[in-house]
């Protein structure tokens, strides 16, 4: 990894005694992303009443995923469980027919130790269909750490480079003209492939931005489909989108042998630019206009900006963006009084703390406290301490604490809204600033406390 | 192992944390992994609550699984107990915990001698019951623990009210309308000169559970939750106990009629005089609620012989088909309930009012009997919403589960006399919008519906290549009509003929949308 870990910047830990999503969430929004797959949660009623309460009416929508759910029989192990699974997807495959199945690990087959990586081979070579294996379990990940482990049991799947190759070559012959013209527009570097799940319109502009600067971009993973996979081996360049992505990037180094460009992440128009430099710079590409173009941005921001300058925000902690946001909102004029995070990846982070390092020397504040798996009931009481103008939090806390008087923003919304690249940067303060402008128009009411006096915190 | 999309009753911890979280100064602990806690997330956002949910979670981890979590458990216990000084904390397990097979009623012991507060360990095995069943039992071991302590301590007082007085058992958080039920309840109650002893869990103090055989009788809402603490304060206290849910006009008089009785059983040989009730169901029935008389009116005429389809749990279900079929003449087609162990009561009740029964709890059991009956309105819960919208068919939502729609901020009872007119409401309601589609199908729909789908926006001289066609395709249906006037009109200024995907986005960046 090419920044140097930065031992300075000191990270607390608590008792890990806070609220979250449970990681197999992230179906939600994989099985919309790739449009060709099917998720089967392997779990109990937990799981199933879970997903039902958090996704709401996606639930009607004949989604792509379902549960295996297991019973007292299943626990016991008084039923076979390959069988079990092989009837299921038999199913899936009838009434789907989806290119790949991914199992979802939960606490539950982790505690009864259900061989799913085991079984996952020997059923996919009998009913045809490729099935992968991800533990997106409460016992070891929180919330967005779930997208991380389908991504790396999908990374396995990628094809190798060296076919690519070849096929290249063919095309060239095949269609001349076009592969001129690309030869043209693209400057000459090894493969770029960037990981992590990005809605579609997203993808097109993170793309465009590279290709500002002449960069190509091979591939994604995932792509739009299970079918689309990009080609991964020796001498491909990776690069991450999101900050909660350490674990699909140690397998990319270590068993896909990609090179990992370690930058800070394209959310706000900073992290975009230093995103956009650090990939250039590892191609030894000149930039060109980014600087005009960050001045730009900031400028069509300057409303939002004026409202959040000077305002304080506290974030609770719970889907991992926490520092990326942090920065930006750092570099917006806020003041940050904590950063609560569930895991910390010191090394896959390290650009991105760099840059909230480096932002913070920039803006003239203080380096904000990092309280990796934090203690909401301690939360709360700093909470009451500081009183800040906004706290990022989860949905438990969020009305709790607005009748406390404290203006929140759902923490869930950062995961679900699209907040990365420049373009986006102003969706980004439009959510931020929602809970501070609705307050305005709240003036009138006189006060702002909502509870009665014995229940105030 | 079985393929499951969509569950009506959740899991049992849950009914376990509804109860705590409903009585006042008790906290729930969960034995649970990270993420098991969103019964927090449903409180506060559905219920809209405004205080902390009083339930947390001692996390099991990698490092529980390894060390075992006794001194965690313990820890947290003894923390809560500091930190909030609870009455009672109720130490709860989950389907993560039922397979440790970890002793918890032993870490319960241990807490117990140190901790200021009582501590108890929820008695509910998750692979055995689910939500409701796991409530009814959580109520009635927190009455029975609190009873036995007092009986123990000898501080039980065991003397009657002097005068007729009723506890309300069952009434708690995220259950479907309780809010207004109780006070509607007790609306009732003082009509009738009836005293409120207590209710509980919801908004009771477990201090003063002591007090409750100082009624003279139980009253449950709901079969659901309260009637194992019923049966229970019936054999140890001789407690007399009404379980007919006063729903709709005819079970609200057979409720009443119940509770007199037992009291002029209770009061005779005492001073309290005998009253009768029939004067005032009488009155209450003809003038008071409306339903009974919008039921004959001409405009419900309209409504005899539709065939209806009703599915919720088995109170509301129950009573909302017997309100169909002998209260509003509709035919009602299918009764069915996801209640499976109350299927023999449920059974008994709807006898004689429906043509067909259904018990199950697997939704497309249920899809599939709708599509099949093809009534003109449903009666169900949320998914019977969803079923309905989908085979356009309309829905009136009776039953738990539910979304946040239903937790309304007006009075919307379904209990009591007002319940009467707010459940007419809610069933005219659903075939009125039907007929009124029906007829808008039959002549050609709303009329105003072409000049609304026409873009006001020109495009002439612009043209969106492939590649943006397919971008814009992409976004969302609800912004895109915007974002592709915006991209027009960016181009239109700066002179651009062909629209691409990097006119797009720098028409994005210059407009912010």
């Amino acid at each position: 990894m090419s920044v140097k870990i930065d031992e300075t910047l000191p990270v607390e830990c608590e008792t890990g005694n806070y609220h979250t999503f449970c990681p197999i969430s992230c179906v939600s929004w994989l099985y919309q992303k790739i449009e060709d797959s099917f998720f089967l949660v392997v779990g109990t009623k937990t799981c199933g009443y879970f997903l039902q309460n958090a996704l709401g009416v996606m639930i009607f929508a004949e989604p792509r995923y379902a549960m295996a759910e297991l019973e007292e029989g299943d626990i016991s192990a008084q039923l076979n469980d390959y069988e079990g699974l092989k009837k299921l997807c038999i199913r899936i495959r009838r009434d789907r027919d989806p290119s790949v199945i991914i199992w979802i690990g939960t606490c539950t087959t982790e505690i009864i130790k259900m061989d799913l990586e085991g079984m996952a081979p020997k059923l996919e070579w009998e009913i045809g269909i490729p099935i992968l294996v991800a533990r997106a379990n409460g016992l070891d990940y929180a919330f967005t750490q779930g997208e991380d482990t389908v991504l790396a049991a999908m990374a396995h799947r990628c094809p190798e480079p060296l076919r690519e190759r070849k096929e290249m070559k063919q095309k060239v012959w095949a269609f001349p003209s076009r592969e001129k013209d690309e030869l043209h527009e693209y400057a000459n570097h090894p493969s770029l492939v960037l990981f992590g799940s990005l809605p579609s319109n997203v993808v097109s502009q993170l793309n465009l931005e590279l290709r500002r600067q002449s960069i190509k971009v091979s591939g994604w993973l995932p792509a739009q489909r299970y079918t689309d996979l990009p080609s991964l081996g020796d001498g491909v360049y990776v690069c991450g989108v999101n900050p909660f992505l350490s674990r699909t990037a140690i397998t990319l180094i270590r068993r896909e042998k990609c090179e990992l460009i370690g930058a800070p992440f394209p959310i706000g128009p900073d992290g975009t630019r230093a995103w956009i430099e650090k990939i250039c710079s590892v191609f030894g590409v000149e930039t060109r206009g980014l600087e005009e173009r960050e001045e730009r941005i900031w400028e069509s921001l300057k409303d939002y900006l004026d409202l959040v300058r000077g305002k304080s925000v506290f974030f609770m902690g719970d889907n991992l963006l926490e520092v990326s946001l942090a920065r930006f909102l750092i570099r917006c004029g806020m003041i940050v009084h904590e950063i609560g995070i569930p895991y910390m990846d010191k090394r896959y982070q390290a650009a991105e703390l760099a840059l909230l390092r480096d932002t913070c020397t920039r803006m003239c504040v203080p380096i904000p406290r990092i309280v990796e798996k934090p203690d909401n009931s301690n939360q709360i009481r700093r909470l009451r301490e500081l009183r800040p103008d906004l706290a990022i939090t989860g949905m438990a806390h969020a009305n709790p604490l607005e009748a406390r008087g404290i203006s929140t923003k759902w923490s869930v919304e950062f995961t679900f809204a699209q907040i990365h690249g420049s373009a986006n940067a102003r969706d980004l303060l439009e959510l931020v600033t929602r809970p501070l402008r609705r307050q305005k128009n709240f003036e009138h009411f006189g006060q702002n406390t909502l509870v009665r006096k014995n229940n105030n915190f | 192992m079985k393929l499951a999309y969509w569950m009506y009753a959740g899991p049992a911890h849950i009914g376990t944390l509804r109860v705590a979280s409903s009585f006042k100064n008790v906290h729930a602990i969960m034995h649970a992994p990270l993420g098991d806690d969103y019964m927090n997330v449903m409180r506060s956002m559905l219920e809209r609550e405004r205080d902390f949910t009083a339930a947390t979670a001692s996390i099991v981890d990698r490092h529980v699984l390894a060390r075992g979590s006794q001194k965690r458990v313990v820890d947290n216990i003894l923390r809560k107990d500091q930190e909030e000084r609870p009455d009672l904390i109720i130490l709860t397990p989950t389907c993560t915990s039922s397979i440790l097979q970890e002793d918890l009623q032993n870490f319960v012991e241990i807490a117990s001698l140190i901790s200021n507060s009582s501590v108890i360990f929820a008695d509910v095995d998750h692979y055995q019951v689910n939500e409701n069943q796991a409530a009814d039992r959580t109520l009635e071991q927190v009455v029975r623990y609190y009873l036995d302590r007092s009986h123990t301590q000898e501080a039980l007082d065991q003397f009657v009210t002097s005068v007729p007085s009723v506890n309300i058992i069952g009434i708690f958080t995220l259950g479907f309308h309780n809010q207004h039920d109780c006070r509607e309840l007790r609306r009732l109650l003082r009509d009738l000169d009836i005293e409120i002893n207590q209710i509980i869990p919801e908004g009771g103090a477990v201090e003063d559970i002591k007090d409750l055989p100082k009624a003279w009788l139980n009253l449950i809402p709901y079969r659901e939750v309260g009637l194992m603490t019923a049966m229970y304060l019936n054999k140890e206290y001789a407690m007399p106990y009404i379980s007919t849910t006063p729903m709709g006009a005819v079970d609200i008089a057979e409720c009443i009629r119940q509770i007199h009785k037992k009291i002029d059983t209770l009061a005779s040989g005492s001073s309290i005089k005998r009253v009768d009730c029939e004067p005032f169901i009488d009155a209450q029935t003809r003038f008071v609620s409306q339903a009974a008389w919008f039921s004959r009116s001409i405009d419900c005429q309209n409504l005899t012989g539709k065939n209806t389809v009703v599915f919720g749990d088995a109170t509301h279900a129950a009573s909302i088909t017997k309100i169909l079929a002998r209260e509003m003449g509709i035919h009602v087609s299918c009764a069915g309930t996801f209640c499976k162990h109350d299927a023999e009561w449920f059974k008994e009740q709807i006898q004689g009012f429906c043509d067909e029964i259904l018990i199950t709890d697997d939704h497309a059991e249920v899809g599939d009997m709708i599509a099949r009956v093809e009534p003109s309105a449903i009666f169900g819960t949320q998914m019977e919403r969803h079923i309905g919208k989908r085979l356009d068919i309309p829905c009136g939502v009776i039953s738990a589960p539910v979304h946040i729609q239903n937790f309304t901020l007006g009075y919307r009872p379904f209990l009591g006399y007002e319940g009467t007119n707010q459940i007419a409401d809610l069933v005219y309601n659903s075939f009125a919008l039907g007929m009124e589609e029906h007829l808008l199908d039959i002549f050609g729909g709303h009329d105003t519906k072409e000049i609304m789908d026409k873009s006001l926006s020109t495009n002439i001289g612009l043209n969106w290549n492939p590649e943006s066609r397919l971008e814009l395709s992409k976004i969302p249906r609800f912004v895109r009509e915007k974002v592709e006037k915006n991209t027009e009109k960016f181009a239109r200024q700066k002179g651009i003929k062909t629209i691409t995907v990097e006119v797009m986005y720098a028409a994005k960046e210059a407009f912010g949308t």
